[in-house]
C-alpha cells in the first residue's frame, strides 16, 4: 500500500529530529495563526488564486526568503562543522548527515532562493517595464509558481520523511545510481528539481513571449530597458538549458526506478555522458541567474546617479555575447576528466573570452557613474559590493578558465570560494539591490535605509571573511565536502575564520528581517505618494505605488529609451482616453495541477505504484479542464478605469 | 566627528586583520604555491602569470569605482554633472580592445600549456619513468607497482627525480586523484584507465586525497606520498615484497568492501593482470538481465 513508506522514515538522530519538529511546529503555527484570523479565505482568493504577475512575484519571493533561512541554517552548520572536526574532534555531525546538509544546500540555494528571487523580481517588474498590463500566459505563470512551490516542499520534505541525497549538488553517478545510494535521498533530489525545472521552463517561454510580444507600442527592442534586455537574455537560455535537466534526471530516474543503464558504471551504461549533459544544462544555469542580476545593477547605478546608462548598445551586445558564449564552456566543469589538449584548450580560451564582454559591462557601469549625481541609497552600497567582490571572483574564474591551473584547484575549496564568489557577490547582492529598488512599486512604501545599508555591509564584510580563507584553503590543498581533517596540517585557523564570516552574513541577514519589520511599522513615514520615489527612468515608475493590479490605466506610447525621464521631463500632457480593459480571472487550478504533481512525484520516491496513474491522470485532466475554459476573463469598463484614476489622482 | 571616528576605527580593524593574516601565512604551507615538482611548478608560475595579467583590469577598476565614488557624489556640487553623456567611442574601444588583447595572450598560454601540460603527457627525463597503477576503492586508495609486484594501499613511495607514470581506474564511484604538492589531479573513473605523469624534484613527504565525493568514507580517503632516493625505494620494494602479504582475486575481493580510514597496508602482487581485471569488470559484456551483477 504504501511502498518503501514505513514508519522508520520518520525516525533521524537528534539533529535531525529537532529540525523536523521546528518545521512541523512552523507549520503548524502558520495554520493555526490563519484559523485563528479567519484569513483563510482572504489568503484563497486575493494570493493562493490569484493571477496577477505582481502578487505571484510577492509569492515567489517569500518562498525564496525563507529558503534562504534554510539554506544560510546548513551553511552555518557546515561551517560549524568543518570548524570543529580537526584531528580527533569529529565535529557534531556524522558523515552521511554532513553529506545531506551540503547536498541541500546547493539544491535548495540554487533552485528555490536564486531561481525563486529571480522570477520572483521578473513578475514584478517585466510587464510594469515595458508597460503592459500583464504576463502572455497568466494562468501558465500560476502553474509555473505552483510547480516552484511544489518542489519546494519536496525538499523540505525529505528532511522529515527519509532522507536527502548524499551525492553534492548535482548528483553525479554512478554515486547517484541505485548500487552506491539505494536509499530515497536521491529520488527526492531528483523529483523536487525536476518539478521545478518543468516550471522554470514554463515561466522561461512564458517571459520570453511577454518580452517579444507585449511591449508597449513604440518600444522597439533597442529602446528596452537594460533588465528587460538581461531578462529576455536569460528566458531564452531558460528555454534551451532546462529541457536538457528535464531529460537528464529523466533518465536518472529511469535508471533507478526501472533498472535502465543510461549512467550506471556496468551494462554499458555511461556517467560521463550524465555529467557532460547536467553541466551543459547546469553552465547556462549560472548565466541565467547572473544576467538579470547585471540587468538590476544597469537600472540602479542609471537612477541613482542621474544618468543615462553608458553604453548601452555595448551593453546589449555584451549580455548577447555572454548568452550565446554560456553555451560553449561546459566542460570547463570538468577538464579533469582527462579529455586531452585540444578539447581542454578549445573550452579554457571559450571560457576565458567570456571575461571581455564581463568586463566591458563593469566598465560601462563605472562610466555611468562619472560626472553623475551618485546617491549613496541601499541599492548603490550593493552596487559597491558587487563591484569589489565580483571582480575576485573574475579573476579567479579566469584562472580557473586554464586547464593547467583548474587540475591544480578543482574541486577545492578554491573552486568553491570561486562559485559563492559569483553567485553571492554577482547574484545575491543584484537581486538584494533590485529588492529595495523595486519594493515601493509592489507596496507602496520603501525599506528602511539606515537598516538596509548595515544589512548590507554585514554581507560584504561577512562574505571576504566566509570566502577569502576558502581561496587559500584550496591553494593549500583542501578539497570541498570534507566532514574531517587532519589537526597537523594547519587548516583549523581558516576555517574558524570563515566561520567567522558566516556568523557576520548572519548578522546581515538579522539587519534584512530588523529592515522588514521596521518598514512595515513605519510604513507611514515612508510612503510614496508620487509612483516615483527614485526619480526613476523606466515605465514602472510612471505608475501609482503600489501599482494597480491592471498595471496602467492607460497603454503608454513608447518614443526613446528611458521612457518615464524622458516623458517626466517634456511637460506635454495630453488628455488620457480610457478603454475598456480585459483581465485574468482567478484560477485555483495551477495549485491543483501542482498538487497532483506533486502526489505524483511523491509516489514514485516511495514506490506507491498505484498512486502515480491516478495522479498522472488527475493532471492530464486538470489540464484539458482548463483549456476548454472559455470565460477565463473580465472585463474593467472606460467609465470604471476613469473613475478609479481621478481617485488616485484626488489623493 | 562620528564619521572621523567611524573611519579610524575602521582602518584600524583592516589594519589588525591584515597583520593577522601576514603573521598566519609566514608560517603557512600553502601546496599549490609550493611547488615540490616540476608540473606544480609550471601551474604555480601559470597562477603568478595570469594574476598578474588581470591585476591590468583590475586595479584600474578598483581605483576608478572608489575615485567616482568619492568625486561624483551627490553632495559634491562642484563636480561636473553630464545627465545625458552616455557614449564615448574612444572609451568603449579602449575597453573592448585592452581585454581582447590579454585574453589574446591569456589564450595562447591556455593552448600551449594544455598540451605541454597535459597529464597523459610522458614527463621528459632521463630516467626511466616508474609504473603505478591506481584504484580508487571505497574508501581508499590502492598502489600497485607491476614491475615492482608489491602494491599498497594509502601510502604510495617512488624514487626523487624520477618521472613517474600513474595509470588511474575506479572500483568505486568516481574519485579525482590529487597531490596538490607535485601537480594536478585527474578523475578516476571506473572501466576505464586515465594516466596522470608527475615527478617529484626531492626527497619528501606530501599529501594526497581524493578530490570528488565518492560516498561516506569520502573524507578518509588519503594518503601519503613519499619521495625518496632511488637506493631508499629500492630497498623499500624488497623489503615489501618479501614481509607483505599477498594481493590475490580473494583478498582484493575483500580489500574492496566498502571501509572507512583504512591504515596504510603493503602487499606482494600475486596477480600480475590485476589492474586490468579491474577495468574489464565494468567494460564486460551484461551477462543476463541484471548486468553485473556476480
Amino acid at each position: 500500500m504504501f511502498g518503501r513508506l514505513t514508519v522508520e522514515a520518520l525516525i533521524h538522530d537528534p539533529i535531525v529530529t529537532g529540525a523536523q519538529v521546528t518545521m512541523v511546529l512552523g507549520a503548524l503555527f502558520v495554520i493555526g495563526l490563519l484559523f485563528y484570523t479567519k484569513r483563510w479565505k482572504w489568503l484563497w482568493k486575493e494570493w493562493l488564486t490569484s493571477l496577477d504577475p505582481k502578487k505571484i512575484g510577492v509569492m515567489y519571493i517569500i518562498v525564496a526568503l525563507i529558503m534562504l533561512i534554510r539554506g544560510f541554517a546548513d551553511a552555518g552548520m557546515m561551517r560549524l562543522q568543518q570548524a570543529l572536526a580537526a584531528g580527533d574532534a569529529h565535529g557534531f555531525l556524522t558523515s552521511d548527515h554532513f553529506q545531506q546538509i551540503f547536498t541541500a544546500h546547493g539544491t535548495i540555494m540554487i533552485f528555490f532562493v536564486a531561481m525563486g528571487l529571480m522570477f520572483g523580481l521578473i513578475n514584478l517588474v517585466i510587464p510594469l517595464q515595458i508597460g503592459s498590463r500583464d504576463v502572455a500566459f497568466p494562468f501558465l505563470n500560476s502553474v509555473s509558481f505552483w510547480l516552484f512551490v511544489a518542489g519546494m516542499i519536496l525538499v523540505n520534505l525529505s528532511l522529515v520523511l527519509g532522507e536527502m541525497a548524499a551525492t553534492g549538488w548535482l548528483a553525479y553517478p554512478p554515486l547517484s545510481e541505485l548500487a552506491y545510494s539505494p536509499g530515497v535521498g536521491v529520488d527526492y533530489w531528483i523529483w523536487s528539481i525536476q518539478i521545478a525545472g518543468i516550471g522554470s521552463l514554463l515561466s522561461g517561454v512564458n517571459f520570453l513571449v511577454t518580452i517579444i510580444k507585449m511591449r508597449a507600442p513604440g518600444m522597439t527592442l533597442m529602446k528596452m530597458p537594460l533588465f528587460t534586455w538581461s531578462v529576455l537574455n536569460a528566458m531564452l537560455l531558460v528555454i534551451f538549458a532546462f529541457p536538457i535537466l528535464t531529460v537528464t534526471l529523466a533518465l536518472l530516474a529511469l535508471d533507478r526506478t526501472m533498472g535502465m543503464h543510461f549512467f550506471t558504471s556496468t551494462a554499458g551504461g555511461n556517467p560521463m555522458m550524465y555529467i557532460n549533459l547536467i553541466w551543459a544544462w547546469g553552465h547556462p544555469e549560472v548565466y541565467i541567474l547572473v544576467l538579470p542580476a547585471f540587468g538590476i545593477f544597469s537600472e540602479v547605478v542609471s537612477t541613482f546617479t542621474g544618468k543615462r546608462l553608458f553604453g548601452y548598445k555595448s551593453m546589449v551586445f555584451a549580455l548577447c555575447a555572454i548568452a550565446v558564449l554560456s553555451y560553449l564552456v561546459w566542460l570547463h566543469h570538468f577538464f579533469t576528466m582527462g579529455a586531452g589538449g585540444n578539447v581542454n584548450a578549445f573550452f579554457g580560451i571559450m571560457t576565458a573570452v567570456i571575461a571581455v564582454p564581463t568586463g566591458v559591462k563593469v566598465f560601462n557601469w563605472l562610466f555611468t557613474m562619472r560626472r553623475g549625481r551618485i546617491h549613496f541609497t541601499s541599492p548603490m552600497i550593493w552596487f559597491f559590493g558587487f563591484v569589489t567582490t565580483f571582480t575576485i571572483g573574475g579573476a579567479t574564474g579566469v584562472l580557473l578558465s586554464v586547464p593547467a591551473i583548474d587540475f591544480q584547484v578543482h574541486n577545492s575549496l578554491f573552486l568553491v570560494a570561486h562559485f559563492h564568489n559569483m553567485i553571492i557577490g554577482g547574484v545575491v547582492f543584484g537581486y538584494f539591490a533590485g529588492l529595495t529598488y523595486w519594493f515601493p512599486k509592489i507596496f507602496g512604501f520603501k525599506l528602511n535605509e539606515r537598516l538596509g545599508k548595515y544589512g548590507a555591509y554585514s554581507w560584504i564584510i561577512g562574505f571576504l571573511f566566509a570566502f577569502i580563507p576558502l581561496y587559500i584553503l584550496g591553494l593549500m590543498g583542501a578539497t570541498r565536502r570534507l566532514d574531517h581533517y587532519d589537526a597537523s596540517i594547519g587548516w583549523q585557523g581558516l576555517f574558524v575564520v570563515a566561520g567567522i564570516g558566516v556568523m557576520i552574513i548572519g548578522v546581515g541577514v538579522l539587519f534584512q528581517v530588523l529592515q522588514l519589520v521596521v518598514s512595515i511599522r513605519d510604513r507611514k513615514k515612508n510612503i510614496d505618494t508620487t509612483g516615483d520615489p527614485w526619480d526613476g527612468r523606466t515605465l514602472e515608475w510612471s505608475t501609482a505605488s503600489p501599482a494597480p493590479h491592471y498595471n496602467f490605466t492607460i497603454t503608454p506610447e513608447i518614443t526613446s529609451r528611458d521612457a518615464w525621464w524622458e516623458q517626466k521631463h517634456s511637460k506635454v500632457t495630453e488628455t488620457p482616453k480610457y478603454r475598456d480593459i480585459y483581465m485574468p480571472k482567478n484560477s485555483g487550478m495551477g495549485l491543483f495541477i501542482a498538487a497532483f504533481s506533486f502526489l505524483g512525484s511523491f509516489a514514485v520516491i516511495w514506490h506507491i505504484w498505484w498512486l502515480v496513474p491516478i495522479s498522472v491522470l488527475a493532471v492530464i485532466a486538470l489540464v484539458i479542464y482548463r483549456t476548454t475554459n472559455d470565460d477565463s476573463e473580465y472585463r474593467i469598463s472606460a467609465a470604471k478605469l476613469a473613475k478609479l484614476e481621478e481617485r488616485e489622482v484626488g489623493t | 566627528m562620528r564619521r572621523k571616528y567611524e573611519l579610524i576605527i575602521s582602518a584600524v580593524l583592516a589594519l589588525v586583520v591584515i597583520l593577522a593574516a601576514l603573521l598566519y601565512f609566514s608560517n603557512a604551507n600553502i601546496d599549490v604555491l609550493n611547488p615540490q615538482g616540476f608540473i606544480a611548478d609550471k601551474q604555480r608560475d601559470l597562477i603568478v602569470i595570469s594574476v598578474l595579467l588581470m591585476l591590468i583590469v583590475i586595479i584600474p577598476v578598483y581605483i576608478m569605482l572608489f575615485t567616482f565614488g568619492w568625486k561624483y557624489r551627490a553632495t559634491n556640487k562642484k563636480a561636473k554633472y553630464t545627465p545625458n553623456a552616455d557614449s564615448s567611442v574612444l572609451a568603449e574601444t579602449i575597453w573592448w580592445v585592452v581585454p581582447i588583447i590579454i585574453i589574446s595572450i591569456l589564450s595562447v598560454m591556455i593552448w600551449t600549456s594544455s598540451h605541454d601540460l597535459d597529464p597523459s603527457r610522458p614527463l621528459s627525463s632521463d630516467k626511466k619513468p616508474i609504473n603505478i597503477q591506481v584504484v580508487a576503492l571505497q574508501w581508499k586508495w590502492l598502489f600497485i607497482y607491476p614491475d615492482q609486484k608489491i602494491a599498497t594501499v594509502n601510502y604510495v613511495r617512488f624514487p626523487e627525480k624520477t618521472p613517474i607514470k600513474f595509470d588511474i581506474t575506479s572500483d568505486a564511484p568516481m574519485n579525482s586523484f590529487w597531490i596538490p604538492s607535485l601537480g594536478g589531479q585527474i578523475y578516476a573513473m571506473s572501466g576505464m584507465s586515465t594516466q596522470l605523469n608527475l615527478i617529484a624534484s626531492q626527497t619528501g613527504s606530501y599529501r594526497g586525497s581524493s578530490a570528488n565525493i565518492s560516498g561516506k568514507g569520502f573524507s578518509g580517503m588519503k594518503f601519503t606520498a613519499r619521495s625518496t632516493a632511488q637506493s631508499d625505494f629500492d630497498s623499500w620494494t624488497k623489503r615489501v615484497k618479501s614481509t607483505g602479504k599477498p594481493l590475490s582475486d580473494g583478498t582484493y575481493r575483500a580489500l574492496a568492501q566498502p571501509s572507512k580510514n583504512d591504515p596504510v597496508s603493503y602487499y606482494r602482487l600475486a596477480d600480475n593482470n590485476l589492474y586490468d581485471k579491474v577495468i574489464l569488470k565494468y567494460v564486460a559484456p551484461p551477462s543476463g538481465m541484471e548486468g553485473m551483477d556476480h
